[in-house]
């Protein structure tokens, strides 16, 4: 049995993020094998790309029902950037108030996911700072009030914006607040890339680490 | 707020950094994996490699540097230098880059850009642009500047502002603008060439070519309006760490991302 999966999208950050989880002395396997995911005890579900893209590889691979079933058991699960968009339904991205493929994402999470307002620079890229909202152990260790959070790196074009504000566990400043992590029970989603975040980044990881322990006791 | 990046450039060739003096507390000063864990420690926002290997049969080297980087850098590692297809792209990014850097393959074949985009989402694909001070004013009277290609011994006759809008059209996420009449001078960056690309487009720029001063680094991102500064000699020659630079910014006011996060 492995601790820790990571979902097999196919996307360039995928070593990343193995890399990433490894130096934190986590023991990652990287596996869209559905045995694999429902004997995990920490699942990450990293994408990048476009939503309708993803959403059709998880399709294609058939790793909606594995998933779904994962979240639904309460097994500890981190989407990372669109793999954080991937669990609303919708995205502005893909269908939603445009007429561009319409993609279904995995619907764990209610809400929708839009697009910056034209005004910024986008994509939003760079170094930003992530104030939770509440005491998760997700952020556990990290700067948290002092000075408005730790950075974290983004890279992306659109935000999440989650039906209910309960689900909303830190946000980010970018001329408006928007949502850049959430949870609901054991199912976390970050919009940044903490395998690129460096120490805050590495500390993060290594707190789902310990998340996906706590659960095992 | 979004910070403004610190991004340290190493020139590799053959698998080997090429510039510098300062690494005297490093074990071996011309290893590109121990130069950018050593800026990654400084607070680099990210590293640049940059690839200046001559022949095409070395180029592999390049590969082993970024996966031996990734294994221990955990910011964001950008590669250019010679990319000239989707499938060298791949192999860069799956050996840990995270953007790759395109230039004189790009200008020959724009539909690179298109295709790098498309396949790897935008914010995988950097365009490197070489500009210099054109004898030439537009109509308005205006400044004007050309592209340079093959690391800007050949002239292309291109504006800079419309190859840079036709770069982002085409899928580019982020321009990395290197100023060939600063570059090298230590006299600081080409603020008018910077503001004219950053007012033209709307992804981020990367400011390169000419600081010399802290004083520099300032003016690109508030006069020149850059999202992020690359820089080289001052670095590597240790006229300024990494920790100065930022502290002088915090202290004029711009948001950086502290070194001790």
């Amino acid at each position: 049995m492995s601790s820790l999966v990571i979902i097999d999208s196919e996307c360039a950050n995928l070593n990343s993020i193995y890399k990433a989880a490894k130096y934190v002395a986590l023991e990652p396997v990287i596996s869209d094998d559905p045995q694999t995911i429902a004997s995990a005890r920490g699942i990450i579900f990293p994408g990048v790309g476009s939503f309708a893209h993803a959403a059709s590889l998880i399709d294609r691979k058939k790793l909606t029902g594995s998933l779904l079933k994962a979240i639904k058991a309460g097994i500890p699960f981190l989407g990372i950037c669109l793999g954080m968009q991937l669990l609303f339904a919708r995205s502005e991205e893909a269908g939603l108030n445009s007429s561009v493929e319409p993609a279904e994402g995995l619907k764990a999470m209610p809400g929708e996911v839009k697009r910056f307002p034209a005004k910024l620079p986008v994509p939003h890229v760079g170094w930003n700072r992530v104030q939770p909202v509440s005491n998760d152990p997700l952020f556990g260790e990290l700067d948290r009030n002092s000075n408005g959070g730790a950075y974290f790196y983004f890279t992306h074009s659109y935000y999440v914006q989650p039906e209910n504000r309960d689900y909303i566990l830190g946000h980010t400043d970018y001329g408006f607040l928007f949502t850049s992590a959430v949870k609901k029970d054991n199912l976390y989603g970050v919009q940044f890339h903490p395998e690129k975040s460096g120490p805050a980044g590495l500390r993060l990881l290594s707190n789902f680490g310990k998340i996906i322990a706590d659960k095992k006791d | 707020m979004l910070a403004k990046r610190i991004i340290p450039c190493l020139d590799v060739r053959d698998g080997r950094v090429v510039k510098g003096t300062r690494f005297i507390n490093l074990r071996d000063a011309g290893d590109p994996v121990e130069r950018a864990d050593f800026y990654n420690r400084e607070g680099a926002d990210e590293i640049v490699f940059l690839d200046i290997t001559a022949s095409v049969e070395k180029r592999r080297a390049i590969i082993d540097v970024v996966e031996k980087t990734a294994e221990v850098v955990f910011i964001p590692l950008t590669v250019g230098g010679g990319i000239d297809s989707v499938a060298f792209m791949q192999e860069l990014l799956n050996s840990g880059a995270d953007k790759v850097s395109l230039n004189t393959a790009a200008l020959k074949d724009p539909g690179l850009i298109q295709a790098g985009a498309e396949r790897f989402g935008s914010q995988c694909i950097v365009v490197a642009i070489d500009a210099r001070r054109s004898e030439q004013r537009k109509p308005d009277d205006s400044l004007s500047w050309e592209v340079y290609s093959h690391g800007g011994r050949t002239t292309t006759g291109r504006d800079v502002v419309e190859w840079a809008r036709e770069a982002e059209k085409l899928g580019a996420g982020e321009i990395l603008l290197t100023s060939m009449d600063a570059d090298g001078t230590l006299d600081g960056y080409d603020n008018n060439l910077l503001s004219t690309v950053t007012d033209a487009v709307g992804i981020p720029v990367i400011a390169s070519g000419g600081a010399g001063t802290l004083e520099h680094l300032y003016e690109a991102l508030t006069k020149g309006k850059a999202h992020a500064v690359l820089a080289a000699s001052i670095l590597h020659y240790g006229t300024y760490s990494i920790a100065e630079i930022k502290d002088y910014l915090s202290q004029k006011g711009l948001p950086v991302r502290p070194v001790k996060n």
